[in-house]
């Protein structure tokens, strides 16, 4: 069988996702529950298949189960392919060394027989922990055009905030002069999106030479983008606009949720021209009770809600019973909210359970902190979490 | 259970509901949110491990063909056993297709005859419940039955008067009399039309029913031979819906709101159906919902109450839905209001239109019609 694909996509799984805390005790950050359906890697899967993109390697490393079985054959994004589609890629033993992936350029070299296989001129890195919807073949196109050797897409953020993140410098033709990993004071507002498209063979060379050098951290910013600056490579800066959002913390994970909401929500997920697929639970539609209220929300299949939900976001077989009142909060799939309890502000992970009248987290205008349960937490009748607490995922 | 065969019958009981299968087959009309109602007799199949199932069609069936696909989403498309789409085949002999179920099954003798199984079941698509073969298929062979019919109790006050077998059943559980229509007022055992008998009986009776120029199965074959067949009678307990009209569509659609009879179909128990990846439902901050049951990628900002919402339903601000059933992609504009109506899919109500049906007599309304 002749065997070609122009590019493939790596896409970075391995994180633990550290600053999620009890949300990735169990689970790799990519397999976070996000916007009631999806889960955080549904967008850079479901971004390449739209993108025409169809062979997909994914580095898994960190807590590995549920990703693994949450992405299965690749169906739900048409990634089952005989030739192509999705693969993932955990860490192995081989003949002559046996490692964990040391780093993001580590892994990728540690997978270069999986990219030549397929014998691409190009291929896409991605990470899994954003949230966006982008095409990638534009990318490409611009790839193409300019004759690079790396494209690096980039978004423009505020001038206040460019500290936070890795700041491209560009000459006016848009070729890259400089990277400044979050500079006091920036020279420009581009900042990296962590995606990135190689020349195959200028890959290959630059991670060869990469796991040669025994001072480098094997990390694309760190290492391999500037020695491939200091090579004199032809490197592009491809200005991304839309929504983007790293949902590596609590906080912008809840931001990033919120931004669904609303009647003309920043991040609009019911496009039908770049739908977002994802696995879908086997459950009936919602039911909506005699007494309930539910305002500017978003409800998932399978949810049973008796009580009050208000800008809040229920993932699948959520059940909220009778007098309870959620506000401003996530609860992910199979938790269930107690009778007369509180919420507010809080993620509540999956099948986490909020015994009758307990208080979980403080109102949101109290400028609180956010509460996390972790997953299968049980809160006992009548008790009190407060606001910021971060209860840690139990075994069931 | 992978000694048995499933087949079911996807259009047996097309022109009871003659306003929802004008475009589809009665397996493919739309119910409960997400569902169309084959999902439910071939969920019941692959719930009780029956692996291997065939799906009869006639005519109209391009929307359940769709909707079926490979089998992918009930776990059907297997290289062993799986789902077998059954639609009309060679037509030499005779100048019209099919109209009974005997007819049915002589024209997919071939399917029978090439599949191993022991045993088959089969069943309609005019049913919404949850029935588990296996305790009644290890009953049928426990008590040495030839033909086992599952029937539900009923009461004749709540059946339409046409398409009802009633069985009469002795203390030990057989069937003794088989009759058409009930003979009195009262509770009666409805035959749920699910037939379990081993797949060489089936064959035998078929081909001895040809060779006689019989026409009827239920009739001819089970009501002749209530006397010379073991025919046992399996009660099924549960809660069991069955679409005979389109006012029964809308009394089973409305009997959903019940939470108990919702909780027993779909609760610890997978309905399994084609997955569209439509966005979870949003409602806007001034959405008014009560006792309502809404599936998914629906947007809602006005009021519904005592409703069915399918996927992708949109109500608008200042409108209001009452005792409606409405499916796939209904748009229900700003200001307007609708009770006791059925939309078919794609429907669209236009600002400010107010639109009424009655309880026991609901409007309904052609799919991709604009009000």
């Amino acid at each position: 069988m002749y065997k070609k694909k122009e590019c493939v996509a790596m896409l970075l799984a391995g994180g633990q996702g550290s600053r999620l805390y009890a949300l990735t005790t169990k689970i790799a950050k990519p397999a976070v529950t996000f916007g009631g359906k999806y889960r955080i890697i549904d967008f850079p899967l479901s971004n390449c298949i739209n993108s025409g993109i169809d062979t997909v390697g994914v580095l898994t490393q960190y807590q590995p189960l549920a990703l693994n079985e949450y992405i299965g054959n690749g169906q739900p994004w048409d990634l089952d392919r005989y030739f192509g589609g999705v693969h993932v890629l955990s860490p192995y033993q081989a003949k002559h060394r046996s490692d964990w992936y040391k780093g993001t350029a580590n892994a990728i070299f540690q997978n270069l027989y999986f990219i030549k296989s397929y014998d691409p001129e190009y291929v896409l890195i991605l990470s899994g922990d954003h949230i966006y919807k982008m095409d990638y073949a534009k990318m490409l196109e611009f790839h193409k055009d300019n004759e690079a050797d790396c494209t690096i897409a980039t978004i423009r953020v505020p001038w206040e905030e460019t500290s936070r993140f890795g700041i491209i410098n560009t000459a006016e033709d848009g070729s890259i002069v400089e990277f400044e990993e979050k500079p006091k004071q920036a020279k420009s507002d581009l900042a990296s999106m962590g995606i990135y498209i190689f020349k195959a063979e200028k890959l290959y060379k630059y991670l060869e030479a990469d796991d040669a050098d025994p001072n480098s951290q094997k990390d694309f910013g760190k290492n391999v983008l500037p020695a491939m600056l200091a090579g004199g490579e032809r490197m592009f800066a491809y200005t991304f606009e839309g929504y983007w959002k790293d949902v590596g913390t609590v906080d912008s994970l809840f931001e990033a949720n919120m931004d669904l909401l609303g009647d003309s929500p920043t991040l609009d997920l019911s496009d039908k021209t770049w739908r977002i697929h994802s696995r879908n639970p086997i459950a009936p539609p919602h039911r909506v009770g005699e007494n309930a209220v539910i305002l500017n929300s978003i409800i998932s299949l399978g949810c049973d809600i008796e009580g009050v939900v208000e800008n809040s976001i229920l993932s699948a077989n959520v059940t909220v019973k009778k007098g309870a009142v959620v506000k401003d909060s996530i609860i992910m799939a199979g938790a269930t909210v107690g009778e007369n309890c509180k919420i507010s502000y809080s993620i509540i992970d999956e099948n986490a359970t909020v015994g009758n009248g307990a208080t979980v987290g403080v109102p949101m205008a109290k400028r609180a902190k956010i509460a996390v349960l972790g997953r299968n937490y049980k809160v006992a009748e009548g008790a009190t979490v407060g606001g910021g607490e971060i209860l840690e995922a139990e075994d069931k | 259970m992978s000694n048995t065969l499933g087949i079911i019958f996807s259009n047996i009981h097309d022109g009871d509901v003659p306003e929802l299968t004008a475009k589809r087959t009665l397996g493919s009309i739309p119910f409960g949110g997400r569902y169309r109602l084959v999902d439910f007799a071939l969920s019941n199949m692959v719930n009780s491990d029956v692996t291997k199932v065939g799906v009869i069609t006639k005519s109209n069936y391009q929307s359940l063909m769709d909707h079926i696909g490979s089998g992918k989403d009930w776990d059907l498309a297997r290289r062993h056993g799986g789902l077998h789409l059954l639609p009309p085949f060679g037509v030499q002999q005779s100048t019209s297709l099919y109209n009974t179920r005997l007819e049915a099954l002589k024209n997919i003798i071939g399917f029978i005859e090439k599949s191993t199984e022991e045993y088959v079941v089969m069943t309609d698509c005019d049913l919404v419940c949850k029935v588990d073969f296996e305790p009644i298929i290890r009953r049928h062979v426990k008590k040495g039955a030839d033909i086992t019919l599952v029937y539900g109790k009923a009461d004749t006050k709540e059946i339409t008067p046409t398409n009802n077998i009633v069985l009469g059943v002795d203390g030990e559980g057989w069937v003794k009399e088989v009759t058409f229509g009930p003979r009195a007022q009262g509770e009666i055992n409805l035959f749920a039309n699910i037939f379990v008998l081993k797949r060489n009986l089936l064959l035998n009776l078929v081909k001895d029913a040809i060779a006689h120029n019989k026409v009827h199965f239920s009739s001819d074959i089970i009501a002749a031979n209530v006397n010379s067949l073991r025919i046992l009678g399996y009660e099924h307990r549960g809660y069991m819906a069955k679409i005979t009209s389109l006012q029964s569509y809308y009394d089973k659609s409305m009997e959903l709101l019940d939470k108990e009879k919702m909780s027993e179909v779909f609760y610890n128990n997978n309905v399994f159906t084609k997955v569209r990846d439509s966005a979870p439902t949003k409602y806007g901050a001034g959405a008014v919902v009560k006792n309502s049951i809404i599936a998914d990628g629906c947007v809602i900002e006005g009021e519904v109450e005592n409703s069915v919402l399918f996927r992708g339903v949109k109500v608008a601000r200042g409108a209001k839905v009452c005792n409606s059933v409405l499916m796939q992609d209904t748009i229900v504009s700003e200001k307007s209001y609708v009770n006791c109506i059925i939309t078919d899919k794609n429907v669209l109500i236009t600002d400010g239109r107010h639109l009424s049906g009655c309880e026991n007599n609901p409007f309904y309304i052609r799919k991709s019609s604009k009000l």
